[in-house]
């Protein structure tokens, strides 16, 4: 019997040696070790033994069992481990083939402007406000110390509708909306971004284009203030390292009015194409509020100062992208509007 | 306003270049488009022509000796009128000269060591070139000195600074004016004009009328010269007009303008001989004819002045003379005409008729005392320089008040304004630089006698303007408004949606508000009247859009054009409509897509209608309206642009917000979808509070139902039917195949669904859950002739 053990445990040894694979591997366990494996079958017929032999070929039995199995799961996991490895390099794939894209859409640059700059007075705590592209004579002009007939309206050649309702020129209508909507005649600090028209259409002018109005209003308002938060608004805009320039101007809703000129930023104020040889380009217009127009939108000019400034978004826009036509802005062509498809940094 | 410094010079003591003068000119707030010279040119010289004779091979170029004072030079010239004894203008070697450098070499073999120029080479416009001057080189005077420097000789030695004026500054209109300006910075006293000149013992009222019948016209001198003489102007009058951009004529027509550049003032002279004895102002008949001084017949309207005869129209007041009364080549006599009409009125008929340099001048206003300076100067150059005989006295009518006006104001009211600390020394000082009047009242008072020349000055913020120019305010130190923080606010919402379609790999457009009328309704089905502009830049652009989608359209068609196929955009912007005579505007999102929308070899979608219904909902869940939206099909209340079969309404609690579908195949060859969303309206539509609602513990059970239907039934339909039957326990129900053809009967179709079941107290059980699928589809097969699919 003893001799049969060891024939069955020798003859076991040599084909898990030979067992090549997992599933051979398990063929052997299965042919020795199975419900119907020749080991077992040995346990099954101990019934002819004697009992003294009983115990003795059990044991035996078993210590060649458990020397089977754990040889049997060593090799198997040696042959998983393999297996494993061979399906892994199976599955390679080439990663450099095209990603799942997945699309990416894009503000257009006049709106990244118009946040920009909404951000940045919202934080000094300006409000946002807005108001009719289709405005009124009243409000566009009238209100703003720009009675019919002014010599002045000439620098806006409008698009009127009728003789009362026009295309808005300008971006100040709002100015007067904000005052008159403010019963209280409280203290105001707003900005007005939205498009404005005119008849103009080259390559720097767009009849459609797009402005920024601010207005503040309080007591004891003065140029230093105006100064103070231009210099905010043109350094964050458009260079830390920029100078402002204030040369007087003409505006009828303002007295006095200045025109804001910033240091070329293209050449820092050597003279380029940029800025005509100047060194200085000009970038806002802007002035206190002219008593007129404080009276006109029921303010008490003896209480009340304030200042106005107004710039062009597009302009703002082509400097800071470096965009050079105008008309790329409205033109819409979207290889233009994919590359505006970023955080900006 | 074209500035000859030359002629500035006459009344301020100045020596600057030209661009330093404008330079510190735009400093105090007046702009210039161009400063330099009237003649761009160096190295031009007098020289004699010594000896002429013909190219030995050419039959039109001659071979020259030109003396040009310290040498003798070989000059070859193609001009025909060039000859012995000419004194010529000589471009010397290296001369710049408009057209380019004068270098020594050879022509056709013969040395040639300089240019005989003609005037227009030294860069004269067209316009002040006379035939002979297109013709041949310039001949110069006899008595010209040989060597001498040619433009000085000339008296073209002169600056010139193209302004850009301000609307407010009329003064500046004027050579005066400008003197006065330029002395304010350089501290210059501005010196007299010369008015002196006698008068005969006749007077101009024993035989001469004026009347003036309308409120248009406030002050209307007129004078008399008797016997002038019709020649041309002296040099320095030319090359002054040039200057200023006139076109010389005559002496008596150069003068008029001459004094118009001087003071400001325009004048209008007349033949003295085809008037009748009188000048009278008046407004024009209705469909009155006037022929003005460039040949064109002119039909007048009653908002228009005018200057009559006492029997007809013979001038369009402020804006142009007539033409059967002008100076000609035979004027004995003159009638001189100053005055001041109603700068509104001159401003309507020049923009109605015509803009001259006198209607410029008038639209900003005057000052009447130049309007009596005018007249005199006239009287005084007619004189010098047209032989002239000043009748005496002065036909007058004379309204206006030619007092200065006297504005108060204190130091502390300049430096609250200006944020500065100026000393009353310094503001007294900026004053007299201007030549205001300024006398101290008390310690803080100030009374400013303003000329009437600044007609632009009427308010002490318009002193404090002045203080703050001619002192400066470079140096100012900015600061914030001293006022309480506060939060600032602004539209969230919008900048939400823009995010939103940009994170669903749309590009933002912006596009022109205004279209073509036949284009501007298109999309829409609203009975609005159209918004049109009284005076279109272009027929393309004439009507204001009532739909952005027109407008993403037109980008689809210019990128398709450009090879770019695969276009998904949105626009947030206005629309525009008139109803019953009142205008109105909304604002609007709309989206087009067409290509494909997903890129990459793996998910490569073409844009179809379930690509931008999904866009529409995915908007409209963001936004907070899940569960309150749907789309409603109705084929009559569709525009007529999308595919009837392929487009919907979109309803938002039950109220139409939008349109969506693809575009009729007649517009557009290629799928192209669009979708637009009124969202005033939208934004409008209540919306549940964010809050957390309780996840169930209990596990939720799916079940797929597959039912076969009619082929134009509705998903909807059907689903609507099986919420119905399954009441609350069903919390989802999902699509999840449609199928048509092999195994499904003709003219129907089956959809699948997967449906949710759920309950937030408890573990359902299968009875419950198989009794509610037997309740739909017992429910599917009676009410909506459903089959189950197997």
């Amino acid at each position: 019997m003893k001799e049969e053990i060891e024939k069955i445990k020798q003859s076991a040894l040599s084909e898990i040696e030979k067992a090549s694979d997992a599933r051979q591997l398990d063929d052997v366990r299965v042919k020795y070790l199975g419900k119907k494996g020749e080991l077992t079958t040995i346990l099954r017929g101990m019934g002819s033994l004697t009992p003294e032999e009983r115990p003795v070929i059990g044991s035996l039995v078993n210590v060649v069992k458990e020397e089977l199995e754990e040889l049997i799961s060593k090799k198997e996991k040696e042959y998983g481990e393999q297996e494993l490895n061979r399906k892994l390099k199976e599955e390679t794939i080439d990663i450099t083939l095209p990603s799942t894209k997945i699309k990416r859409g894009s503000k257009h640059p006049l709106n990244r402007i118009i946040e920009e700059v909404e951000d940045l007075f919202v934080s000094m705590g300006y409000d946002v406000v807005t108001g009719p592209e289709l405005e009124t004579d009243e409000y566009c002009f009238e209100r703003l110390n720009l009675p019919k007939g002014h010599p002045a309206r000439d620098m806006q050649d409008s698009f009127y509708i009728t003789s009362e309702y026009l295309l808005r020129t300008q971006t100040s209508a709002v100015q007067a909306r904000t005052m008159m909507a403010n019963e209280e005649k409280s203290p105001i600090r707003v900005i007005c971004p939205g498009k404005t028209y005119r008849r103009d259409d080259d390559a720097t002018h767009s009849h459609q284009f797009s402005q920024v109005e601010g207005l503040v209003i309080d007591k004891n308002i003065s140029l230093a203030d105006l100064k103070g938060t231009l210099e905010i608004f043109v350094k964050k805009m458009l260079g830390e390292n920029l100078s402002l320039r204030f040369r007087p101007s003409y505006f009828p809703f303002t007295e006095p009015s200045y025109e804001v000129d910033v240091s070329c930023f293209k050449c820092g104020g050597k003279g380029c194409n940029l800025c005509k040889q100047t060194g200085w380009i000009e970038v806002l217009g802007s002035g206190i509020v002219h008593p007129n127009v404080l009276k006109m939108n029921g303010y008490d000019p003896e209480k009340y100062s304030g200042f106005a400034f107004g710039t062009g978004l597009d302009r703002l826009a082509m400097f800071k992208y470096e965009i050079t036509d105008i008309r790329l802005l409205y033109q819409n062509d979207v290889r233009f509007l994919e590359q505006f498809d970023r955080l900006d940094r | 306003m074209k500035l000859s410094t030359n002629f500035v010079k006459d009344y301020v003591d100045i020596d600057v270049d030209v661009k330093t003068l404008a330079e510190d000119m735009t400093k105090v707030g007046n702009e210039y488009d161009s400063a330099g010279h009237l003649i761009e040119a160096t190295k031009l010289v007098v020289g004699e022509v010594k000896e002429c004779k013909m190219h030995p091979d050419s039959d039109h170029l001659h071979v020259c000796k030109v003396d040009v004072g310290n040498e003798i030079l070989n000059i070859v010239c193609g001009a025909p009128n060039v000859r012995t004894g000419l004194k010529v203008i000589v471009a010397l070697d290296g001369a710049e000269l408009p057209g380019g450098t004068i270098k020594k070499g050879m022509i056709r073999g013969q040395e040639s060591n300089g240019m005989l120029c003609s005037i227009a080479e030294l860069g004269l416009e067209n316009k002040f070139l006379e035939e002979k001057d297109k013709a041949g080189i310039h001949e110069l005077p006899e008595d010209a000195k040989i060597g001498e420097d040619a433009i000085k000789y000339m008296q073209m030695d002169d600056g010139v600074i193209d302004f850009d004026l301000t609307a407010n500054r009329g003064d500046l209109l004027s050579v005066l004016g400008m003197a006065y300006e330029i002395g304010a910075i350089y501290d210059k006293k501005v010196k007299d004009i010369d008015l002196s000149h006698k008068e005969n013992s006749e007077n101009i009222n024993d035989s001469f009328k004026v009347e003036v019948d309308t409120d248009n016209c406030t002050i209307f001198l007129a004078k008399k010269v008797k016997n002038i003489k019709i020649k041309p102007s002296p040099a320095f009058i030319r090359n002054r007009l040039i200057a200023s951009g006139i076109r010389p004529i005559n002496n008596v027509v150069d003068i008029s303008n001459y004094v118009m550049l001087e003071t400001g003032q325009p004048l209008h002279f007349y033949d003295a001989d085809t008037l009748k004895g009188k000048l009278q102002v008046r407004m024009a008949k209705e469909n009155e004819k006037l022929t003005t001084l460039d040949g064109i017949e002119r039909i007048l309207s009653q908002d228009d002045i005018v200057i009559s005869n006492g029997e007809e129209a013979i001038g369009l007041a402020g804006v142009m003379g007539g033409l059967t009364t002008e100076i000609t080549e035979n004027t004995k006599n003159v009638i001189i005409e100053s005055a001041i009409f109603n700068p509104i009125k001159i401003r309507m008929t020049s923009k109605e008729i015509l803009r001259s340099e006198a209607s410029t001048r008038f639209e900003k206003g005057l000052d009447p005392n130049r309007t009596y300076m005018a007249i005199e100067r006239s009287c005084n150059m007619l004189e010098k320089y047209a032989d002239g005989e000043v009748v005496g006295g002065i036909a007058k009518y004379d309204k206006e008040n030619l007092q200065n006006r006297e504005i108060e104001i204190t130091f502390e009211n300049i430096n609250r304004i200006l944020g500065m600390e100026i000393s009353k020394q310094d503001v007294l000082e900026v004053f007299r630089k201007l030549g205001f009047t300024a006398t101290l009242k008390n310690d803080e008072t100030i009374l400013v006698s303003v000329p009437r020349r600044r007609g632009d000055i009427t308010i002490k913020e318009d002193l404090i303007e002045e203080v703050g120019r001619i002192y400066g305010v470079d140096n100012i130190k900015g600061k914030l408004p001293d006022i309480a923080p506060k939060d600032g606010s602004y539209d969230k919402v919008t900048r939400g949606i823009r995010n939103k379609m940009i994170d669903l790999g749309l590009n933002e457009t912006l596009s022109y508000i205004l279209v073509n009328d036949k284009e501007a309704k298109m999309f829409t089905k609203d009975d609005t009247e159209l918004v049109r502009l009284l005076d279109p830049m272009t027929e393309e652009r004439n009507t204001l859009r009532h739909s952005i989608i027109p407008s993403l359209l037109k980008i689809y068609e210019y990128n398709k054009a450009r090879n770019v196929k695969n276009v998904s955009i949105f626009e947030i912007g206005k629309t525009f409509y008139k109803l019953k005579e009142e205008y109105g505007e909304n604002n609007k999102l709309a989206v087009l897509m067409t290509g494909d929308f997903y890129l990459g070899i793996e998910n490569k979608a073409q844009v179809n209608f379930y690509v931008i219904k999904g866009i529409v909902e995915e908007l409209l869940e963001y936004l907070g309206y899940a569960n309150r939206y749907s789309l409603i099909v109705d084929e009559s209340k569709m525009p007529a642009e999308l595919h009837p079969g392929q487009s919907a309404q979109i309803s938002v609690n039950n109220d139409i917000v939008g349109i969506v579908g693809r575009v009729h195949p007649k517009l557009a060859k290629e799928e192209v979808y669009v979708m637009e969303i009124d969202l005033d309206k939208l934004l409008d539509k209540k919306v549940g509070k964010m809050k957390y609602k309780e996840i169930s513990k209990y596990p939720s059970v799916k079940k797929d139902l597959a039912l076969v239907i009619d082929k134009n039934m509705t998903s909807n339909e059907a689903q609507m039917a099986i919420k119905k039957a399954a009441g609350s326990l069903l919390t989802n129900i999902e699509v999840f195949d449609v199928y048509e053809g092999k195994g499904i009967p003709e003219n129907k179709k089956s959809i699948a669904y997967s449906l949710t079941f759920e309950k937030s107290d408890r573990t359902l059980t299968d009875e419950e859950i198989n009794a509610t699928m037997d309740k739909i589809i017992e429910f599917a097969e009676k009410k909506i002739g459903a089959e189950i699919r197997k």
